[in-house]
């Protein structure tokens, strides 16, 4: 029976694939409900950071090349759409489009000059271009980033197309797509669905001669080169696409609250999305996916809890022991939530590099062989 | 006599005050075997480099096909012109299947040095998939087909990384020392294979130290020592050729 | 000119702790083969072993203020000032240079434990999960500094004497009002000592003959049956100790906060870069020649013309470079290429 599900597994096409990605993150809401995840701020962290990863992972999982400055893009997303709210209209698309293509042309230039190099030099030289536009944001860029404050929207924002069309109204708009607000579920729903296409094209693009290549290129570039292809615009391509997803993250950011700034652009954001992609599974469709669950759903969790809560927790127990363990576990949570990141970060890269997905993998390869051992002790029998 | 497949014309090179290769000019014929021997330091790796474009020469030309410069290309231009080559250690893509090692070169012909198209589906690529799986049989590695190739042997990768070059149906196979490190097993194994493959008319050069494969497949032979060419002509010439004799200082027995 | 003579100084000592933190990446980078993003962490740990050492001397108590007589007022005086009077003000007075007796022993146990616990076990590892694991150490010990320090730069003054200003003016023959800070010098002729000294180091004793000879070849080395494991230990130690002892001194210039070990890193990768990874002398003059640069790029004449140009011109450089002559400054042919 379990063999028949397997079996069915394997021969997904890509449609059964994608309905069933549908499906599963459009209820959401249902089956997060029983882990207390059900809740449209968390869910919306879940979803975009979604993209950003599944974006990510189309780079480092495929090619192998691990760029330390993505979060540039995510930053470059987030100021581009709310440019857009404030210059054109409240509308997303626009923002979204405008957010995707302007990093689409960044990731274009810094692809460009960083994919003359490979392996550590690679991921240094992503990581000096972020901290550059990370300085430039604070300084010289402050017109267009408003620096410290960060950008936000206005009342005397010029708005051009909206205000062509209607009257402004007081107060301050807020972000929506042809009327459909953009807070709570309706804002989750819509990014659900964006993040639905853009796992179908990370899905397509995994399963394309493309995809292909860039596993050819991971696995031995040398060898690509000799057998007449160009690996260059082959990794700069990769390198634009997952700059493209980063900045339609980065816009989905702002629509579900417009405001950027510019610490979305540290390389501590960077250092997220790899562990994300690394916990789920490097170079696994649904790796990604799964390593942004576990992280965002253990940081809501962990940056709640204050030593109030903790003391209550360990509350049975007498005094002394009490407050031992709530000194012990305290710097690990709430603002401390970054320093079990970095453990949690390094147990994976130790033990599990492979991420979940290869543990899962594991206990599969386990579990098969129990049942092949349990199959052949029957037939002996009979 | 048809159009030579590769014509090296004057090719001098020099590393500072060392000259690695004196007015070296070959032609191979289409459909023959060269192979080009000669003791250590020869100049058969820098002769080789030339080739495939990793250097270029102080002066010559090389020309493919009758026309097409080779020197200054980049290695993947001068296999998109139709030379594909083959190195002393195997150089397979270690994490794909062999299927997949095999397909990869068949896309890059038919789609050139850069394709990008967003909504193409491996799953409809019928043709260079049958394709593959017969170029494996063609090795003898079909029964392997979904087989992850770095857990192969090194004869084994040597097919593989055979089968990648002829599914391209290049006008030159290059062979670097194909039986490198071989055991006499998997040398006598591979001298098979390319006999086959030979039969199928492929032109091809072979840089060999072992005499037996040379002997074996063969049709000319020229021979380098200290960076020029000092004789070429079939196996039995060159093998009562004196001047070569002592070239290999009765190293080797010929 | 002075105030061009002012920002070389200032290049100059900047430069020294960027070159102390390079040449400690490249030993361990040649010697041991690994990429280590927790480098900039080992100069936190010791700029904050300053911090520690100078908290501890200054741990008081509440005691009457005797100068307040209408009401009980309290002050803190430190203990160290309450059992030795004035000798123990002048001991607190020189928390920082003292530190550096604690930051040498607390620094080599701190390396040996990274490289006996984590480093050795990522040397046969890819470079992408040695910078990986790496990375997630100094993201956990930047962490630890927070919870303990703090999210705020905590001010750590050089000892009185040596606050003030020295008016090197005179020694130079540009006039008496041509000031700069002791300190400073005395940071910059310590940065100067401990390069010195390592190089001497490597070059003088046959430990070092070892070590040079390892970073050309590794596997050369441990075939002439020379223990490695041990050799690395040290120098993972020696570098580690090089990077807190450059930390700590730097404490009075740059009030420590917790992610300056971070910000120093990234930098120091740049430099690595920029003088040649695996060259020693790559990274120590490209450390001094980028501190200088970004100096020289923060004066007002030319942040006029190329605003906030101080920020990124060390990462400009390094692209250029990158792009231009791959193999950095003085890099060797063939380290890391492609």
């Amino acid at each position: 029976m379990m063999k028949r599900l397997m079996n069915i597994f394997k021969k997904q096409s890509d449609l059964t694939t994608i309905l069933l990605f549908a499906a599963g993150v459009l209820t959401m809401p249902i089956w997060l409900d029983p882990i207390g995840a059900n809740y449209p701020d968390l869910l919306q962290k879940f979803v975009i950071f979604g993209i950003f990863a599944v974006g990510y992972n189309i780079l480092f999982g495929l090619t192998g090349y691990l760029s330390f400055g993505h979060a540039v893009f995510l930053g470059v997303g987030s100021y581009t759409a709310v440019w857009s709210f404030k210059l054109f209209t409240m509308n997303v698309l626009p923002a979204m489009l405008f957010a995707t293509l302007i990093s689409g042309l960044i990731a274009a230039a810094i692809g460009f000059v960083s994919m003359r190099r490979s392996g550590i030099y690679f991921s240094i030289l992503t990581l000096a271009f972020a901290q550059m536009f990370y300085n430039l944001a604070y300084s010289v860029l402050i017109p267009i980033t408003n620096g410290e404050t960060g950008l936000q929207l206005r009342m005397h924002d010029i708005r051009i197309i909206d205000n062509y069309f209607s009257d402004p109204l007081p107060g301050l708009p807020s972000t929506e797509l042809f009327g459909m607000s953009m807070n709570g579920y309706s804002g989750f729903y819509f990014c659900a669905v964006v993040l639905i296409l853009a796992f179908y094209v990370a899905m397509k693009i995994f399963r394309s001669p493309f995809g292909m290549k860039l596993k050819a290129i991971k696995s031995n570039q040398h060898r690509m080169r000799y057998i007449g292809s160009d690996t260059r615009p082959y990794l700069i391509t990769a390198f634009i696409i997952s700059g493209m997803f980063a900045g339609l993250a980065g816009a989905l950011l702002a629509v579900t609250d417009p405001l950027a700034g510019a610490e979305r652009m540290q390389w501590t954001a960077s250092g997220e999305v790899i562990l994300m992609t690394i916990l789920g599974g490097v170079g696994t469709l649904f790796g990604p996916l799964i390593g942004v669950g576990v992280i965002k759903y253990l940081e809501n969790i962990f940056s709640a809890i204050n030593e109030a809560v903790l003391h209550n927790f360990f509350s049975f127990m007498p005094l002394w022991a009490e407050n031992l363990l709530v000194a012990i576990t305290a710097p690990f949570v709430g603002e401390g939530w970054h320093l079990t990141l970095g453990i949690l970060f390094m147990i994976i890269i130790i033990f599990l590099p492979g991420g979940l997905m290869e543990g899962f993998q594991k206990i599969k390869r386990r579990y098969l062989t129990i049942s092949m051992k349990d199959s052949e002790s029957t037939t002996k029998q009979e | 006599m048809s159009k030579p497949v590769l014509k090296i014309s004057n090719v001098n090179k020099s590393f500072g005050g060392l000259q690695a290769l004196r007015d070296i000019n070959l032609e191979i014929e289409k459909g023959k075997v060269h192979a080009i021997i000669g003791p250590n330091g020869a100049g058969k790796s820098t002769l080789l480099n030339v080739l495939v474009g990793l250097l270029e020469p102080d002066s010559g030309s090389v020309t493919f096909n009758g026309g097409i410069n080779v020197i200054g290309k980049s290695p993947h231009e001068i296999n998109q012109i139709g030379l594909a080559r083959v190195f002393q250690t195997p150089e397979i893509f270690p994490d794909l299947s062999l299927l997949d090692n095999v397909m990869i070169p068949a896309f890059s012909k038919r789609d050139g040095a850069f394709h990008f198209q967003l909504f193409r589906s491996l799953a409809s690529e019928t043709k260079i998939t049958q394709e593959a799986k017969e170029v494996l049989a063609s090795v003898g590695m079909e029964a392997k087909a979904e087989e992850t190739a770095g857990s192969l042997s090194r004869g084994d990768k040597r097919r593989l990384e055979l089968a990648m070059c002829l599914i391209q149906h290049p006008d030159l196979l290059l062979l670097d020392e194909p039986t490198a490190g071989m055991a006499r097993h998997d040398t006598n194994k591979t001298i098979e294979l390319l006999m086959q493959i030979k039969e199928g008319g492929m032109t091809k050069i072979i840089i060999e130290h072992d005499m037996h494969v040379v002997f074996s497949l063969a049709d000319t032979i020229s021979v380098l020592s200290q960076g020029a060419i000092i004789a070429s002509g079939t196996p039995d010439e060159i093998r009562g050729n004196p001047i070569v004799q002592e070239a290999y200082l009765g190293g080797v027995e010929l | 000119m002075d105030s061009i003579l002012i920002q070389l100084l200032n290049g100059l000592d900047k430069g020294g702790a960027y070159a102390l933190i390079a040449l400690g990446l490249t030993l361990v980078f040649g010697t041991l083969g690994v990429v280590n993003f927790a480098h900039g962490a080992l100069f936190l740990i010791g700029a904050f072993c300053a911090v520690t050492f100078q908290k501890i001397l200054t741990f008081s108590k509440q005691v009457l203020d005797p100068n307040i007589t209408f009401f009980d007022a309290y002050i803190e005086q430190p203990y160290l000032e309450l059992w030795f009077g004035e000798t123990g003000l002048a001991i607190i007075d020189y928390a920082v240079p003292l530190s550096i007796i604690v930051t040498i022993p607390t620094m080599l146990l701190v390396g040996l434990a990274m490289e006996r616990g984590l480093i050795r076990h990522f040397y046969k590892r890819t470079h992408a999960e040695q910078i990986l694991v790496t990375f997630g150490l100094a993201i956990v010990l930047q962490e630890i500094i927070r919870h303990f320090f703090g999210a705020n730069p905590i001010p750590t003054p050089a000892p009185d004497i040596v606050s003030g200003s020295a008016a090197i003016g005179t020694w130079i023959g540009l006039g008496e009002n041509f000031v700069y800070p002791w300190w400073r010098l005395i940071y910059l002729a310590s940065s100067i000592t401990i390069i010195s000294s390592v190089f001497a180091f490597l070059n003088l004793t046959t430990f070092g003959m070892v070590v040079r000879a390892g970073m050309f070849d590794r596997q050369m080395v441990a075939f002439l049956g020379i223990n490695v494991q041990r050799k690395f230990t040290i120098i993972f130690g020696l570098a580690a100790v090089v990077a807190g002892v450059a930390g700590a001194m730097y404490a009075p210039i740059l009030p420590p906060d917790y992610h300056m070990g971070m910000d120093f890193l990234v930098i120091s990768f740049v430099i690595v870069v920029v003088g040649g990874m695996g060259s020693l002398r790559g990274a120590v003059a490209a450390g001094f020649l980028l501190g200088i640069l970004q100096s020289l790029a923060s004066m007002t004449v030319v942040s006029s013309l190329f605003p906030g140009i101080d920020q990124i011109i060390i990462y400009l450089v390094a692209v250029v470079i990158l792009l231009t002559r791959p193999r950095g400054l003085m890099g060797r042919k063939g380290v890391m290429e492609d």
